[in-house]
């Protein structure tokens, strides 16, 4: 499956599927450099981040209050649940205006860039190959970049509200002054809870989603694996194994995609209230 | 797993996405949802005004025919006194017409004997008188007698 002509062992495999296409043309070497940018990241989650406003757009544009279309009423239940769930959880209705339509977005976006975990691992890849692209991975999400980018994104708006909310001040002086209370020897213990727990909320945020695909993708590659085996068993083994995991898989993709955008609700939520 | 700027450009993409989104995809539909549920919610006000109206126009309608029969039995009644009486006066009338006639025969008949009663009394008078002179004519003078004859003639 790699570049040579010989056929690659099971770790090189792993390894060549889990490189990233990306400005240097080769597998990055630090763990974090910034003047790298991985190209089949920012292709797949574009396009698909357009695909997603596309589909949304092409429901709006023909929203009427009438009789609605299948396709209409699709959209319009998953407006419905987003705007509900933000309902119950921010309640300014200002904000909403704003977050709910995000939380859409993301939800959508995170589904489409799931799904496409569902797609034969070597199918886009392979065809990638003959135009000579080497090096592609198709699951924008199971890139911690990609992850930590909209959670990163998230943590914008909470400061955005967070300051908008309470003010400049308001929202420093809760900083140094909550959890614990107000007493001068609490001040530093208060900022660095503060600071743990919004590391904490936005590494978490992404990572869950980045570790369940990067999970499964890798699984959908062991799966793939044992097809390439060529052997009786390893045909089966693919079909059913293959079959069972992508069955579950279209649980975990909506579910990622939904706890996203529940914890975006939530964290923006939080902003919102003061201790 | 490596860190690198596609976190940067994946976070512009993400508020880019979320701004078309705010802008061009959630007002429309979300008012399109807002004006169906009003829609609805005065469909179903209407329904339920139009089933108010049906009961109340039932009720009306039920009303105006029980008015009518009770109108009718009213006239009917009505007209059968009003028949009752109109015999009842006629009988009146009837019965004192026919008293007064049988009142004014009476008199009739009073006078018509009383008229045949004076002329036969003038008649037996006459002959009396005649039977008189012609028995004093052989033996009396008439003249000399006519007072008495006018005497007895008188007393007829």
């Amino acid at each position: 499956m790699a570049a040579g002509s010989a056929a690659p062992t099971s770790g090189e495999y792993i390894v060549h599927h889990l490189t990233h296409l990306n400005s240097t043309g080769h597998a990055q070497k630090s763990v974090i450099d910034w003047t790298v940018i991985n190209i089949d990241t920012m292709f797949y989650s574009i396009v698909l981040g357009l695909a997603t406003v596309f589909v949304l757009w092409l429901a709006a544009r023909k929203a009427t209050s009438g009789v609605p279309g299948r396709f209409q009423a699709a959209v319009e239940i998953l407006v419905d649940m987003v705007s509900e769930q933000a309902k119950g959880i921010i309640h300014s209705a200002e904000s909403r205006k704003f977050v709910s339509p995000l939380a859409l977005t993301v939800f959508v976006w995170i589904f489409f860039m799931n799904a496409m975990d569902l797609l034969p691992v070597d199918l886009l890849p392979k065809i990638g190959e003959m135009f000579g692209i080497h090096y592609q991975r198709v699951v924008g999400t199971a890139d911690l970049n990609a992850a930590l980018g909209m959670s990163v994104g998230v943590l914008l708006v909470c400061i955005y509200y967070n300051i908008k909310i309470k003010g400049l001040g308001g929202w420093i002086h809760e900083l140094f002054t909550a959890p614990f209370g107000s007493h001068p020897l609490l001040y530093p213990i208060n900022f660095i809870m503060q600071m743990i727990e919004f590391v904490a909320k936005t590494v978490s945020h992404g990572m869950r989603l980045f570790g369940n695909m990067y999970a499964g993708e890798l699984v959908f590659m062991l799966i793939a694996l044992l097809g390439g085996t060529a052997t009786v068993f390893g045909f089966v083994g693919h079909i059913i194994a293959g079959s069972i995991w992508a069955i579950f898989h279209i649980l975990i993709i909506t579910l990622q995609a939904f706890i996203f955008m529940m914890l975006t609700l939530v964290y923006v939520g939080q902003a919102h209230e003061g201790h | 797993m490596n860190l690198n700027a596609t976190l940067f450009a994946q976070l512009v993409v993400f508020f880019i996405l979320a701004w078309f989104t705010m802008q061009f995809v959630w007002p429309p539909i979300v008012k399109a949802l807002d004006e169906r549920a009003k829609k609805i919610a005065d469909g179903l006000a209407a329904a339920e005004r139009g089933k108010q109206d049906l009961e109340l126009a039932t009720k009306r309608s039920t009303d105006a025919l029980r008015e009518g029969k009770e109108k009718a039995a009213e006239l009917i009644a009505n007209a059968e006194k009003r028949g009752a009486q109109l015999i009842e006066e006629a009988k009146l009338s009837a019965k004192t017409e026919a008293d007064r006639i049988v009142a004014g025969a009476k008199a009739e008949i009073d006078q018509e004997a009383v008229r045949a009663k004076e002329q036969l009394r003038e008649q037996v008078s006459a002959l009396v008188v005649k039977g008189a002179e012609q028995i004093l004519r052989r033996e009396i003078n008439a003249q000399a007698h006519s007072d008495i004859l006018a005497t007895i003639k008188q007393d007829l």
